[in-house]
């Protein structure tokens, strides 16, 4: 019974409204662009703090990353035809830390080394990837065949190696992948499985190329060395770094910063220059969490204004209705109607509007997002909360800004308005 | 038949109506004393000034007296708040008035529920209702019209069914044929008279014209605010 007769209001609130299609539709107009901008605005916001984010989680909100940094070079050295730079991490650096701060769990040591990789006719530039079998279990790479290095690979000092998907693909072709010898430099490896590709991952270097190949670390330091000659018009450059990467898995979330501090102390103290960085994927995820605050704050003040506007609108043309129709309100007062079931037709009126408003607001917000896409290829997540949000600023939009035309309609002298010509 | 009994339906004891015009007090009613019966039919007349206007709206509960008491069906009038007041309205009175005023966006129909709708009923019985109604005016071929598309007779025969809907104890009454040539007006006044005779309601009308007076069995003369004289006419 109470359903038909807020289903009869609504109605008649509309057929109200269709009195004066003109004037209805620009006033909803306002809400219309106040929703739709709402909801394009904060898909857009979403969809890019979303991918940011995606993109540090993935490497581990309890991982700190320690990363070899080449120096600025001193100009004596480049007027040299042969030179040198020695830098980067040491095997020591990674022992002292996993072996002096306490809330280390792991540490997984990375060396990088571009080889050329052979397959029968096939060739191609690979990053070797020297590293533990940790590595595995820290960055969780899904593995499509084969295995991934064991303890049993380090200690036995296989000649082991994983493929990632692409490079197997170029690489490997058609041929049969697991088992497969592949020839790296002089020495030859045995392909014991392949782990899926991960596309680059923001600003952080990480061994994620996409033509790596992962051995064991003792293997790659044994076949070739720590030294990295590299020939360039006339000159040679050589560098001489022990490890390019330390990944450090720290026991529990909170202890992230206090641990990437104590690491800093220890590798200033270690290391005359800073040849190194420090990435604390936390740390920049709560970076990116206080900026996406602050964007969603700019965002809705941006909102908040536009549907004020919105509102403002409304209830203008509420208070030119309420006066239009002073007569009727006379006639339903003489009739018998209370001043609360006044307030409560004109509240309708103007919740209609600005739902309606907020509904086809809700549509064109959806749509620009999905041409935003398609047309400027950005990500954009419309979610449901922001869908949920605008029909409810809608309805309290029309709630705020119709009431005061609504009492004031209630509060008309039924006599006065009785005569109102 | 005008005697101060406790049957009677309306009873006024020396009421005042005083409205405050910017720093001046105008007094529209000044001492009215009055005993109606159920089953009559009562013209208020007089010049204009007199005091109709006000005292058919404190007969209608759209005011209350300044002071003096206002006794409708038992219940007195000036004691009760603006919601009591519509609920008086809603329940015991109909209100016909000298521009129809009835709401242009709704149709026959709605015009006629209007008063079921504020008393909460169901739409299919409000429906039968209002059909009923139109009937009884003779207008059940125009339910579906808007006010606009009817005559001006046909438009207060609308308004009657509508002050008729809610079965009243009082139909009120202001200038019903005034917007009306008199062939129309005239038979507006048979369809309250014959309201009057067969269902016995009790009709309350203000008029300046004698000529509708005399559809009416009581004559009120109304002078400056005072009862000049009233008299029963059959």
């Amino acid at each position: 019974m109470q359903h038909s007769r807020i289903f009869r209001n609504v109605r008649l609130g509309i057929k109200n409204l269709m009195i004066h299609k003109l004037r209805s539709g620009l006033t909803v107009l306002g809400m219309v662009f106040g929703v739709g901008s709402v909801i394009a605005m904060l898909s857009v916001g979403e969809g890019a703090s979303r991918e940011a984010m995606e993109q540090i989680r993935k490497l581990g909100s309890n991982n700190i990353i320690i990363t070899a940094m080449k120096p600025v070079e001193d100009d004596s050295a480049s007027i040299q035809r042969v030179r040198m730079s020695i830098y980067g991490l040491l095997y020591e650096d990674e022992r002292r830390i996993r072996e002096t701060i306490p809330t280390v769990q792991q540490t997984v040591p990375i060396k990088l080394i571009r080889k050329d990789g052979y397959l029968g006719e096939r060739s191609m530039e690979l990053r070797i990837v020297g590293t533990t079998p940790d590595w595995f279990e820290l960055v969780a790479r899904k593995v499509l065949a084969g295995r991934v290095l064991s303890q049993r690979d380090t200690e036995k000092k296989a000649a082991a190696c994983l493929l990632t998907e692409h490079g197997a693909r170029r690489l490997l072709a058609t041929q049969n992948t697991i088992g497969e010898s592949v020839r790296i430099g002089p020495d030859h490896f045995e392909v014991v499985g392949i782990i899926q590709t991960e596309t680059a991952s923001g600003g952080i270097q990480t061994p994620d190329q996409e033509v790596d190949a992962y051995i064991p670390l003792n293997v790659a330091r044994e076949r070739y060395g720590d030294m990295v000659v590299r020939r360039t018009a006339g000159a040679q450059e050589r560098e001489l770094v022990e490890l390019h990467q330390v990944l450090v898995q720290v026991r529990s979330i909170d202890q992230v910063e206090s641990t990437a501090e104590a690491i800093e102390k220890m590798l200033r103290h270690f290391h005359q220059k800073k040849d190194y960085r420090i990435s604390v994927p936390l740390a920049l995820l709560k970076q990116a969490e206080a900026t996406k605050r602050t964007f969603n704050i700019v965002l809705g003040s941006i909102a908040g204004i536009s549907l004020l506007v919105g509102g403002i609108g409304i209830m203008n043309i509420m208070l030119a209705t309420v006066t239009e129709r002073t007569r009727e309100i006379g006639i339903r007062r003489a009739i018998g109607a209370k001043q609360r079931q006044i307030i409560g037709q004109f509240l309708i009126e103007t919740i209609v509007l600005s739902t309606i408003g907020g509904l086809i607001g809700i549509v064109i917000g959806v749509l620009i997002p999905w041409v935003i896409t398609v047309l400027a290829q950005m990500p954009t997540i419309v979610t449901s909360w922001s869908i949920l949000l605008a029909l409810g600023i809608s309805v309290s939009v029309g709630i705020i800004f119709g009431l005061y035309p609504a009492v004031r309609a209630a509060r008309l002298d039924p006599i006065a308005a009785l005569r109102h010509e | 038949m005008a005697s101060q009994t406790a049957q009677s339906l309306v009873v006024l004891e020396d009421v005042h109506k005083i409205y405050a015009m910017g720093t001046q007090q105008v007094r529209a009613l000044g001492g009215v004393s009055l005993s109606i019966d159920t089953g009559s039919f009562w013209a208020i007349m007089g010049p204009s000034g007199s005091g109709k206007s006000t005292m058919l709206n404190l007969l209608g509960c759209l005011d209350r007296p300044t002071s003096g008491h206002y006794i409708l069906n038992g219940q007195d009038v000036a004691l009760l708040d603006d919601d009591k007041l519509s609920e008086l309205r809603l329940r015991q009175l109909g209100f016909i008035f000298q521009s129809f005023n009835l709401i242009p966006q709704l149709t026959v129909q709605e015009n006629i529920e209007l008063p079921l709708y504020y008393l909460g009923w169901e739409a299919r019985p409000s429906a039968e209702r209002a059909r009923e109604l139109a009937e009884l005016v003779g207008l059940a071929d125009r339910f579906y019209h808007r006010p606009m598309e009817l005559s001006g007779g046909e438009q207060q025969r609308v308004a009657v069914a509508r002050s008729l809907a809610n079965d009243p104890v009082v139909l009120l009454a202001d200038e019903p044929t005034g917007n009306l040539d008199t062939v129309t007006g005239r038979q507006i006044m048979e369809l309250l008279a014959e309201l009057n005779n067969k269902q016995g309601k009790t009709i309350l009308m203000v008029t300046h014209e004698p000529d509708i007076a005399t559809y009416a069995t009581h004559h009120l003369h109304l002078r400056d605010g005072r009862i000049d004289r009233w008299e029963k006419t059959s």
